[in-house]
């Protein structure tokens, strides 16, 4: 016939269809390994307190330790302004409306920090539920920050977030008198999704559990520090 | 809502795949998509039709293969499928479970089009 027959053929890839973001993730994890630098990414949904929480803990921390912020927001500099005057050097990440950060992102601005000057480094993703828990950073441990007001239904909801990290805050029990929060199914639904994590109580507001909070930030820090020497 | 970085992600590597196997066109791609993995289908095919326009996989039909969520069950080794908000064990009750499936989030395998030279 003259023509070239045309062959269809199925190729298996079974590959991850983030694997570009995660390889990203990968180096990020081999700049801050590199330097030095405890990484953590703190995800939770718009108010929960991530911004208070940050600020308590560079405060705490500051005096023995040199810490930086990563904020990602989808505008405004708010957040990273609130963490400078606290006392960490600030870079924000305006994301321009996508609803989480990605590790291409959090490279971007690592290259506005000198690494080997930080001990700690937070970084606050964009305040959602869903998107963040998609994306790695190359961060060494990822904290969710829930409050009381969110209501106790969340790990339910959202089992996805609630399954991938390494530890959680619950904020706002100043306010638990006020609103319909029920603690005992809330820590069914963690326990379920996630045995054994470790959970902060306290609220930014008042002072309570944030010890139990810095104690363990001050342990993962200096476990670091153990494992580069 | 991340489903353009999602479909972006997808476009990505089914062109690298088949450009490495010498495809004039690429024709289809199956995805795996496990009932955990946050993903709206037409959304990614809404995005796709727009972003593969002039390559080589444009026009190609995205099948998805949902997987639903298992849990085992590690006191009495039951295996099911959660109903409803409580992942619990539906037979004893348990909340010491793991998940087995439902977390797949994969490019399985592309079809391609070569031309046979033989």
């Amino acid at each position: 016939m003259g023509r070239e027959a045309v062959v269809t053929k199925r190729i298996p890839l079974k590959e991850k269809i983030l694997s570009a973001n995660d390889r990203l993730a990968l180096e990020n994890r081999k700049l801050f390994d590199e330097a030095g630098v405890l990484a953590m990414n703190l995800m939770a949904s718009p108010g929960a307190g991530k911004t208070s929480l940050i600020e308590h803990t560079i405060r705490a921390l500051s005096e023995n330790n040199r810490l930086a912020v990563i904020d990602g927001d989808i505008a405004t500099s708010i957040d990273a302004d609130r963490a400078e005057a606290a006392g960490a050097v600030a870079v924000q990440i305006n994301t321009g409306g996508d609803c989480h950060l990605d590790a291409n992102m959090l490279r971007g601005a690592l290259a506005e920090l000198s690494l080997a000057e930080i001990d700690l480094l937070l970084v606050e993703n964009v305040g959602n539920l869903i998107c963040p828990a998609s994306f790695q950073l190359g961060t060494h441990k990822t904290v969710l920050i829930a409050s009381v007001p969110e209501g106790s239904d969340k790990p339910y909801k959202y089992p996805v977030m609630y399954r991938g990290v390494d530890a959680l805050v619950v904020n706002k029990i100043d306010l638990l008198p006020y609103v319909d929060f029920d603690m005992p199914y809330f820590q069914r639904g963690v326990e379920i999704l996630n045995p054994g994590l470790a959970c902060f109580v306290l609220s930014c507001k008042t002072g309570e559990g944030l010890d139990a909070w810095l104690d363990w930030v001050r342990n993962e820090i200096e476990a670091r520090r153990q494992g580069s020497r | 809502m991340h489903e353009l970085p999602v479909t972006e992600s997808i476009l990505e590597i089914a062109l690298r795949h088949g450009a490495e196997a010498g495809a004039v066109r690429i024709s289809a791609i199956h995805l795996v998509i496990g009932q955990l993995s946050s993903i709206i289908d037409d959304s990614v095919q809404f995005y796709w039709d727009m972003i593969s326009e002039g390559t080589l996989a444009e026009g190609a039909e995205l099948r998805f293969r949902r997987i639903p969520a298992v849990f085992l069950c590690s006191d009495c080794e039951k295996a099911y499928k959660p109903e409803g908000e409580d992942f619990s064990c539906p037979r004893c009750g348990g909340t010491r479970v793991k998940l087995t499936s439902g977390n797949e989030f994969q490019v399985e395998a592309i079809e391609v089009e070569t031309d046979d030279a033989s």
